[in-house]
């Protein structure tokens, strides 16, 4: 962006200024340009471009304990696509964001939809409150959930023991995937309600007033006018949870000790590529499996914005 | 400890850059857990995650004033060893000595990680040690860690619980085991013991208990490895637990979890299969503190045939010197020497913290009939842990145990939830660990 402007400035120069004394104020201005983006350059270079190159680089070697590392080419790409391991773990993550997504979606809107309505002390309070799972470290959170599911610690033991029920156990391996739903969606519904409720603040209220003297109902203002006119915030919530949720890590990495193995080392890619590069010493495969699934994220956001490519102008 | 153990995994969590920083303590002793008490001498960076690891590291710094050591807990178990691994792939960060459980030294030996200590000082404290607790350090001809204690396996249970549903006599097999559970079952009781996904090593023990030789690794021939997990020993272990998990007589909780300590506490479990450090693990995490003060009690762990009983280990550790260490020489001095000393030794085994392998202490009258308060002044050591001890012939240990380990964890979750028999995870096993054995470059038998 810095340099489109830089750019556009020295292109108006060019044609005001004469030609010998516009490529020196051009240069001298692209110096410039160069030197805000430099500190930036530099960090992107060193801290991103870098440590991917060198993933990547590793990726195409394999090491063994016996025999050392040699290049194999994409042959740890052809070994992860056809690994039960990883394969399991991405369907699990796409199967887990099928179900997640929409969900997350809907309690969030249906959240900010509330609180843009409602105009009173205790809406301001409930923003608060919605959002503040998101300030608490995901850690934490995670942590808090292990024990409010626990059944000697957690209070559902003695909730469904007052209706003389068994308690459903969210760490065995049955229900896990219940029990992590629910803590994700804790997590984060507050943070996407404060996107949504942003861009439900930026409608210019006067629509409003005009489909009210047109009759319409306050159901129809949101279905006709607030829902389509946040799409976008939609589709850019959308595309931020389901690339976090492929690369699901932190909650199910951080229950793996209280979920009496529901949560086997290869449950999600990432998790998998952990076990690989820090356990088993293997961090060509651990970089390979990170860069097939980055390949499988990039499908699957591709798949989704080519589907929703009329409505979602954010990112295109 | 377990909440040592889940600081360990977050702690990892938040990335390999941690590490490094603990290696450059070398130099700077303001990164040490412990206080430095002789501030000129050269400095010997320590991970332990002993419970009385500080109490042990004080009595080596005030006794020598030529090597000072600076220790640091970097997690407990597994959360340790993905940060060891760590510091070994990048070739940096490693401590100069590291607390390693005998079953993790061939992974790194294997690695070219560790100091061979056969010439580093082995000769003084040979006599120190039995035959046994060398074989479990050594890799073929190298030594790669100073012994430190063992884990020779009995059978903790609850004296009222047993009282209370007329089990007069501890189980001497696992039939009998197994009919109490269902005796105690049937009278509404609690569960009798626990098959926990999360410990592959202790249903290790119980394999070797049968007879079961999982693993051969001859060092001769470094390439070369025997894996035979699904032999009918195996599988006969595995059916047995299967059984007693399908028909609800045993827990299926992971272990050192507080879930599992308070269902301990709490009496949930009638037994807890386990080695001679467990009371001390145990009583750190608040067990036999309160209503269940004086009710625990200890046996033999229980046998296939009586006639022909087979000792088993599960856990106990050593000192490796890394390859890591700026001064070799001066790191074995350290790993040979701390927890040697006769008040850290009498530390830990007063405490049950660890079960020494020193025969010094082994020997000693005052070890052999203590009477352990945790067992309400029974003298654990001389009925049941020192003859498991002596009995013990050593386990195999080899380069891929981390893999089989959690290969296993996997397995033994499946049998937990049902979706697999004892036999079928076997063959699952099997095929797996061979699978790996074979991509690491290794010859299967």
């Amino acid at each position: 962006m810095t340099t489109a402007t830089a750019r556009r400035v020295a292109a108006g120069a060019d044609t005001q200024k004469p030609r010998g004394r516009g490529r020196t104020v051009s240069a001298r201005q692209n110096a410039i340009g160069w030197l805000f983006v430099g500190p930036f350059g530099l960090i992107f270079l060193t801290l991103l471009v870098l440590p991917i190159g060198y993933a990547l680089y590793l990726s195409l070697f394999q090491k063994s304990l016996i025999g050392g590392t040699r290049f194999v080419g994409l042959g740890n790409y052809a070994k992860a696509f056809t690994d039960p391991s990883f394969l399991s773990g991405v369907s699990f993550v796409i199967s887990f964001s099928l179900v997640l997504i929409p969900l997350q979606m809907a309690v969030s809107l249906a959240i900010a939809l509330m609180l843009d309505i409602l105009v009173s002390r205790f809406a301001r309070f409930s923003r608060l409150m919605i959002f503040l799972p998101y300030a608490i470290p995901t850690v934490i959170g995670a942590l808090m959930w292990g024990f409010l599911y626990s059944e000697n610690f957690g209070p559902l033991a003695d909730i469904f023991g007052a209706f003389g029920k068994p308690a459903p156990d969210f760490l065995s391996s049955s229900l896990i995937f219940y029990g992590l739903l629910n803590v994700v969606t804790w997590q984060w519904a507050g943070y996407y309600m404060v996107i949504l409720y942003a861009a439900l603040q930026g409608i210019d209220p006067t629509l409003y007033e005009a489909a009210r003297i047109d009759g319409a109902s306050q159901w129809q203002i949101i279905f006709r006018i607030k829902i389509p006119l946040v799409a976008p915030a939609l589709v850019l919530i959308l595309v931020f949870a389901l690339i976090g949720t492929l690369q699901f890590f932190n909650e199910p990495k951080i229950l793996q000790p209280l979920a009496a193995g529901a949560i086997p080392n290869d449950f999600t890619p990432n998790m998998y590529a952990y076990q690989q590069a820090f356990s088993l010493a293997n961090s060509n495969y651990g970089s390979a499996i990170s860069f097939a699934l980055a390949a499988v994220v990039f499908v699957c956001v591709y798949i989704f914005m080519f589907a929703t490519r009329k409505r979602g102008n954010i990112l295109s | 400890m377990a909440s040592l153990m889940v600081v360990g995994v977050l702690a990892g969590c938040s990335g390999g850059g941690g590490g490094s920083s603990t290696g450059a303590a070398n130099a700077n002793s303001s990164n040490c857990t412990n206080k430095i008490k002789n501030k000129s001498a050269p400095v010997v960076t320590l991970w332990a995650w002993y419970p009385n690891t500080e109490k042990v590291v004080d009595n080596f710094n005030n006794a020598h004033t030529d090597v000072q050591v600076c220790w640091t807990n970097a997690g407990a178990g597994g959360a340790e060893y993905d940060k060891f691994q760590t510091a070994v792939s990048a070739g940096k960060g490693a401590p100069d000595v590291v607390m390693l459980e005998a079953d993790r030294i061939p992974t790194y030996q294997v690695q070219d990680a560790l100091v061979d200590l056969k010439k580093l000082g082995y000769a003084d404290v040979k006599d120190n040690f039995s035959e046994g607790a060398w074989k479990d350090v050594s890799v073929g001809d190298g030594v790669y860690g100073a012994p430190i204690d063992g884990g020779p396996m009995g059978m903790i249970y609850r004296k009222d619980i047993f009282d209370k549903y007329g089990i007069t006599s501890p189980p001497k097999t696992w039939d009998e085991y197994a009919a109490d559970a269902q005796k105690v079952k049937d009278a509404g009781g609690p569960l009798f013991g626990d098959f926990p996904a999360n410990q592959p090593a202790y249903v290790t023990a119980l394999l070797y208990n049968n007879g079961a030789q999982p693993f051969t690794y001859n060092t001769a021939n470094k390439g070369t490895i025997g894996i035979d997990l699904n032999s009918a020993e195996s599988k006969k272990v595995l059916d047995y637990w299967q059984g007693l998990v399908s028909k609800g007589l045993v827990g299926k909780q992971d272990q050192f979890t507080p879930e599992y300590i308070s269902g301990v506490i709490g009496g949930k479990y009638a037994t807890y299969l386990s080695a001679a450090w467990a009371p001390g693990y145990l009583q750190g995490a608040g067990v036999g503190k309160g209503a269940d003060a004086g009710v625990w009690a200890t046996a033999p762990l229980p046998q296939w045939d009586p006639s022909n009983p087979i000792s088993v280990n599960w856990g106990g550790s050593a000192f490796s010197v890394t390859k890591q260490a700026k001064d070799p020489k001066l790191a074995a001095k350290v790993a040979f020497g701390v927890y040697a000393d006769d008040a850290s030794l009498k530390d830990g085994w007063e405490n049950q913290i660890i079960f020494p392998l020193n025969v010094n202490v082994l020997k000693d009258p005052a070890f052999i009939n203590a009477e352990v308060k945790f067992f309400n002044g029974q003298q654990a050591n001389k009925e049941v842990y020192v003859p498991a001890a002596n009995a013990y012939h050593g386990m195999t240990y080899t380069p891929i145990g981390q893999y089989y380990y959690s290969a296993f964890t996997k397995q033994i979750a499946a049998i937990n939830d049902g979706s697999k028999t004892g036999s079928q995870a076997a063959d699952a096993l099997q095929a797996d660990v061979v699978k790996y054995a074979k991509e690491q470059g290794f010859t299967v038998k």
